[in-house]
């Protein structure tokens, strides 16, 4: 195993433009192994397109993107195909193939990436869906069959069928009701010390910082105005940071973090 | 470590006691699997000489072992990491509630015979389901014709070009190609009687009654109906159907009508192309291989062909437009939530307007010449 606090991912002058909106310019950011690290801005201020482009779905527009030491942009396609394998991306909307049941979502890549028969995959993905905490029948159900929260867990499963090192989450909290965001935060925590992968976590949940993230970046004016320890962030001079933490949900889920939390984030 | 240095992982059993060495991780799965099955029973496993450690071997682990041994990993393997002991523990954890659904109905003969009773099944209620989807048509635009401010003039006119001004092109060519061959077969057929002058009537006489409209009739079944479903079967996925409801609007009304009026003003004005574009096709062979001059061929036209032929074929248009729109628009709605199925219906909605539009052809060739049409 390597060193834990190294960086996996490292975003040196990212630029990213729409035609003449720029959205991203000299964008800088680390991602360390083990971390979860949160991601936060204003809707419209490039989160998702920072994912997008760390996965090599979006060709930057200037600067680099290295992935485990590599520039994806400039491997061959077999080869960033086997850097690729390293990560689990679970969409915003999940983003499950809808004409698949999720055993057979979740045994896809294991079927055409790790080579296992049918059965094998089938069987693993079970596990998976039950790590990810889906009850059993689930697993032949179609992802039109199921409820938003179902449908983040079966899309976390997926993201993990391969035992990825780096895990992107784009908003996994978003649209669950409040027990079920809270289950799904202490979910990943568990999942990150079991498995011990890093979490790429873009998020607009507050409690969810609070809880789980160990470092947070903020996103604001094209670049990362600060990607620190969250105490730290939270006491940056910043308007619109101050804003955030600083206004009446900021307040609430702070106050309910500190009641009911032990330093390293780990809830009860 | 060096990631790429693989030890494959295995199980040794000596005197008493199994070990599980090496990597156990997703490349060696297949052959620890059946490692595993070997070992009937076991109490515990010596995990000093493991290497790495993942969900499917760590799944594999309490295969052998049973959940409930794995969840007490401090107790038999205590100098084992914190974070594998919580890797097993979450793994037995998501075992421990039964894994296996149960399988799926086996063939037989049984089984085909209900499967041919269920597609019969299926094609009635979709027979069902049309008549009836064409009444709710008809009605929403009986209502609506009454009420001429709620008459959707723009996406009317938009469809119109969508449907019809866009497929002129292709209609246009399509027929004049099969105008043309038809032309040759009648000259090849004809010359043997000597009788070549009457390919002019050939050509006339198919295209007017038949082939203007049977072929635009099926070029916009592919090109259109497909489009229909497939608009309306995404929209519908995106449950952007059941928010028109909830906004107290209509999807016949705003979705339907539209589409349905649309192709049935395009479908007679590519008729007429099609005819049009069909005899010149028939000209052009007759000029250039039969010497039958343009002139000549206009002639015998105006003086051998009445009028009745093109009202034939013309009056058929609305009719052929209307099914293949309504069809359309039916299989978008009976889509689901699925790539799969938009797929499906969309197949099915070219290949059932198709359908309708070849039988009622016969239909109505039959009953036209019963009458002497």
């Amino acid at each position: 195993m390597s060193e834990r606090g190294e960086a996996i991912v490292e975003i040196r002058g990212l630029v990213n433009r729409f035609g003449q909106h720029v959205v991203h310019h000299g964008l800088d950011l680390d991602i360390r192994r083990g971390e979860i690290l949160g991601v936060v801005g204003g809707s419209g201020t490039g989160k998702s397109v920072l994912l997008r482009s760390i996965v090599g779905l979006k060709r930057p527009d200037g600067g680099t993107v290295r992935v485990f030491g590599e520039e994806l942009e400039r491997l061959s396609s077999a080869r960033r195909a086997r850097v690729e394998r390293r990560f689990g991306v679970l969409f915003q909307r999940g983003a499950l193939f809808s004409s698949l049941n999720l055993q057979e979502n979740v045994a896809l890549p294991l079927i055409e990436h790790a080579g296992l028969s049918r059965a094998d995959a089938e069987r693993l993905a079970r596990v998976k869906l039950a790590l990810a905490g889906l009850p059993p029948d689930a697993a032949r159900l179609n992802p039109a069959e199921l409820s938003g929260g179902m449908i983040k867990r079966a899309a976390l499963a997926r993201a993990l069928a391969l035992d990825p090192e780096v895990l992107f989450l784009d908003e996994p909290t978003a649209g669950l009701d409040p027990i079920g965001a809270a289950a799904f935060d202490r979910l990943l925590l568990t999942l990150r010390d079991a498995l011990g992968f890093s979490v790429f976590l873009v998020t607009h949940d507050l409690d969810t910082l609070y809880s789980s993230c160990d470092r947070v970046a903020v996103i604001a004016d094209k670049r990362i105005l600060v990607a620190a320890p969250l105490a730290e962030v939270e006491g940056t001079d910043d308007p619109w940071i101050r804003d955030y933490f600083h206004g009446p949900r900021g307040r609430a889920a702070s106050q309910a973090a500190r009641h009911h939390s032990s330093p390293n984030g780990e809830e009860r | 470590m060096p990631d790429n240095v693989s030890r494959p992982g295995r199980l040794e059993q000596d005197a008493h006691r199994l070990s599980a060495i090496g990597d156990w991780t997703l490349p060696h799965y297949a052959s620890l699997r059946d490692a595993v099955a070997r070992v009937h029973e076991a109490e515990s496993i010596d995990l000093e000489r493991l290497g790495e450690l993942d969900t499917s071997g760590a799944a594999l682990l309490v295969d052998l072992l049973g959940p409930d041994t794995v969840r007490d990993v401090d107790r038999w393997a205590p100098n084992l990491p914190a974070e594998r002991q919580a890797l097993l523990r979450a793994v037995a954890d998501a075992s421990r509630s039964p894994l296996f659904a149960p399988p799926s109905p086996g063939g037989g003969p049984l089984a085909a015979l209900a499967a041919l009773g269920q597609t019969v099944e299926r094609l009635a209620r979709q027979q069902r389901q049309l008549i009836a989807f064409i009444g709710l048509t008809l009605s929403t635009l009986l209502v609506t014709l009454l009420t001429p401010w709620r008459w959707r003039i723009t996406s009317l006119v938009a469809h119109v070009e969508q449907t019809g001004l866009n497929a002129i092109p292709i209609v246009a060519l399509l027929t004049f190609l099969v105008g043309a061959v038809v032309a040759f077969l009648g000259a090849t057929v004809l010359r043997d009687f000597g009788a070549t002058i009457y390919t002019v009537n050939l050509v006339t006489y198919s295209f007017l009654r038949e082939f203007g409209v049977l072929l635009a009739a099926i070029l916009l079944a592919g090109r259109t109906a497909s489009a229909f479903t497939a608009q309306i079967g995404s929209m519908k996925a995106n449950e952007e159907i059941d928010a028109l409801r909830a906004q107290g609007l209509d999807p016949i009304e705003l979705l339907v009508l539209p589409r349905v009026l649309a192709m049935t003003i395009s479908l007679p004005i590519l008729t007429l192309v099609g005819m049009l574009s069909g005899m010149l096709g028939g000209a052009l062979v007759c000029a250039l291989a039969l010497d039958i001059s343009p002139t000549q061929f206009l002639n015998i036209l105006q003086r051998d062909i009445p009028l009745r032929h093109f009202l034939v074929g013309m009056v058929k248009a609305p009719l052929f437009a209307f099914l293949v729109a309504v069809i359309g628009c039916l299989e978008g709605f009976k889509a689901k939530a699925s790539a799969q199925s938009v797929g499906e219906h969309t197949t099915s909605s070219v290949v059932q307007s198709i359908f309708m539009v070849i039988l009622l052809d016969a239909l109505a060739a039959l009953y036209f010449m019963e009458m002497g049409w």
